[in-house]
């Protein structure tokens, strides 16, 4: 209960009007002949008193939203150690991630490192091999960005057909979160380049302190531009799935090399050719070749309302449709929406202009005359690509890939409001 | 690499402009690591075999250690168990409908394996292999992809000797050409004659409960 004394229930008569209420309100809002007992008669929220400061001193959303949580799709693997969930992309707004219900991908489960325990060594082609303790990561200068981490496996399940029911399912391994951070460069810089000689041929070497190591090799020129060392996001601490106390953002390029638990940086004049670079995270295509270094994500979008977990409810008439679209080469310039599976398309509001490698809120306000829509959202970014739709993708890529599907999603919204996911021709 | 290179020469200017030594420029913040830090987290090796330790290992040894250590999980044969990954078999099924990648059918290098396999398995107990061990299991899982012969002895040594079928079976990204024509001017009315849908996703019915 959060709201009224501890041992006052609403009465039997609230609690039946109330309910009618809920009935009333599916018609529209203060109609009925009586009045909304809600507005005529005297609740118990406005009676006694709510809850006093320091209930929860760390807060929690309230009860009623309980079901906007991460989710995971059991069959997918062996166990939750190595595994992932989902963003509920379909109940959230804006931009921003909450920590809590951003998605979680770990290859050796989530370990719980102190600050105290954590040291970052720089070795390899370096003037000086270094190592850190957090506390001297605190004395760099900072910045401050925000940024979307897509799982390059997000939406891998549909490059065969539509399989699951939901925008939570198919596009939930991405979050956007605000960092905080020290950018590699300056962490490089600090133990001396000078012995790596010309930078234009050096890679780095990433990796983390859990036992999956998940070492990446980026190449030097990404990891002095925008590569940064992260101990905050969206203003508090990193979450212990997330990295805690430090992760490595790489903005744009594929989650798997956002490396948690980051604990060393090598220098180095070649790839390590790691296995999350050779046997996972490459792209296969259908003669059987496979693409390899495929740091970018691609521009790609979708609809997270209505969606088959956020159904339209309340009839025709005004109709929000929003989502969510991003590219790893830039900012979303525009983004297109289509209610008829692709026939005609007319151009989205984005909420703000978009931003480079985050992700951008946009709007479709319409009025829904209550048929049913194929509906579809198709974002370009400011290098002027556009998202391809899944028949496009598939005729370069085929349909072994896993990775790096950012097809045109289709939601079929009937008549009642509810939508599924489907493919069109 | 031109960013990259206007970063260059900004830092050639930099030096040029200051008084004191390059160093000057630091914050003097951390500790050097010494060699024996270096050498404890420094484990991983190249395509070339650069990092790998000495040491050898048999498939006779792996066979015993696999079953030992990786069979619960990936078989006694290294086919891999219910969803456990499968580390042997596939060979030419790349181009299939439904590819079997394993450390035979689809790795390129023998370091990717070997390094693996010494830093992150068995998992729930990594690093707890000996370097000889780390050889024998390998030269094992080589040996159930038919890559070597039962007499085999892995070791720094005959590292080099290993060929893996699908070494040349990758390409470095080439989305910039291969797919440039999604750089375009979408198509806004009368994109297409009709629409038709051709699969839902409540056919399969895979996504689970959300209540
Ligand atoms: C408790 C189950 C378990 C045991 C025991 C185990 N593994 Fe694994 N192994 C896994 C899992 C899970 C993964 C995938 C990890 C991931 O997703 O990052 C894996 C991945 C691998 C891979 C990479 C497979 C690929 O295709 O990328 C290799 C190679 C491997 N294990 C070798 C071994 C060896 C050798 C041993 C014994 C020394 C061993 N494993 C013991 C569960 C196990």
């Amino acid at each position: 209960m959060t709201f009224g004394f501890k041992n006052r229930k609403p009465s039997r008569r609230q609690f039946l009007s109330g309910a009618a209420a809920v009935g009333a309100g599916a018609v529209a809002a203060g109609t009925a002949r009586a009045g909304d007992p809600l507005i005529t008669e005297v609740q118990y929220w406005a009676q006694g008193f709510g809850e006093g400061v320091d209930a929860t001193p760390y807060g929690l959303p309230i009860e009623y939203e309980s079901d906007v949580i991460r989710r995971n799709v059991e069959w997918l693997t062996a166990d939750t150690i190595s595994s992932i969930n989902f963003t509920p992309i379909h109940a959230l707004d804006g931009t921003i991630t909450p920590q809590g219900c951003a998605f979680e991908r770990h290859h050796s489960g989530a370990i719980d490192l102190r600050k105290e325990d954590y040291r970052l060594m720089i070795n390899g082609l370096v003037d000086t091999p270094l190592v850190f303790t957090y506390a001297d990561l605190e004395r760099f200068p900072r910045e401050n960005h925000v940024y979307f981490c897509e799982c390059a496996a997000n939406t891998g399940m549909e490059w065969a057909g539509a399989q699951l029911n939901g925008a939570q399912f198919t596009h939930g391994m991405i979050h956007n979160m605000e960092y905080t951070g020290v950018p590699l460069r300056t962490i490089l810089e600090e133990a001396g380049l000078n012995a790596a000689g010309d930078l234009s041929d050096k890679w780095v070497y990433v990796e983390g302190a859990d036992a999956s190591s998940n070492g990446r090799s980026i190449p030097m020129e990404k990891a002095l531009d925008d590569v940064l060392v992260a101990f905050k996001a969206n203003g508090e601490a990193l979450r212990m799935e997330h990295g805690y106390p430090v992760r490595l953002v790489v903005p744009g390029w594929e989650g798997n090399m956002w490396v948690k638990w980051l604990r060393r940086v090598e220098v180095s004049d070649a790839p390590v050719e790691s296995r999350e670079e050779t046997s996972k995270y490459t792209d296969t295509l259908a003669n059987g070749i496979s693409r390899k270094w495929t740091w970018e994500m691609d521009a790609k979008s979708v609809v997270t309302s209505p969606s088959p977990q956020s159904p339209i409810t309340h009839g025709k008439g005004p109709l929000v449709i929003s989502g969510l679209a991003w590219s790893g080469r830039g900012a979303i310039t525009r983004v297109d929406v289509s209610k008829d599976g692709g026939k005609t398309w007319e151009t989205a509001r984005l909420a703000k202009p978009g931003e480079r490698m985050a992700l951008t809120r946009f709007y479709l306000d319409t009025d829904w005359d209550g048929e049913e829509m194929l509906l579809q959202s198709r974002a370009m970014d400011e290098t002027g690509y556009v998202q391809p739709t899944k028949a496009q993708l598939r005729e370069v890529r085929g349909l072994n890939s896993i990775y790096h599907n950012n097809c045109i999603q289709t939601w079929w919204v009937k008549a009642s409001g509810e939508a599924e996911n489907v493919e069109v021709s | 690499m031109s960013k990259y290179r206007k970063l260059l020469a900004g830092m050639a200017i930099a030096v040029t402009l200051a008084t004191g030594p390059v160093a000057a420029d630091k914050f003097g913040l951390g500790r050097p690591a010494l060699p024996e830090e270096v050498a404890a987290w420094d484990l991983d090796v190249r395509p070339d075999g650069t990092g790998l330790p000495e040491g050898s290992g048999d498939v006779w040894t792996g066979d015993e250690l696999f079953g030992e250590y990786c069979a619960v999980c990936h078989g006694d044969f290294a086919e891999g168990i219910d969803n456990w990954p499968k580390l042997a078999g596939g060979m030419g099924t790349l181009d299939h409908e439904d590819p079997l990648k394993t450390v035979g059918s689809y790795w390129p290098y023998l370091s990717t394996t070997w390094d693996y396999v010494n830093r992150s398995m068995p998992f729930g107990n990594a690093q707890s292999l000996t370097t000889d061990e780390v050889y024998a299991i390998v030269a094992y899982i080589l040996y159930s992809n038919n890559l070597v012969d039962e007499d085999f002895v892995l070791s720094n040594e005959t590292f080099p000797d290993v060929e893996m079928p699908n070494a040349d079976g990758f390409i470095i990204d080439d989305r910039k050409t291969a797919e440039a024509h999604f750089v375009t001017e979408p198509c806004m009315a009368n994109c297409k004659e009709s629409v038709e849908i051709t699969m839902r996703a409540r056919v399969l019915d895979v996504t689970p409960e959300t209540q």
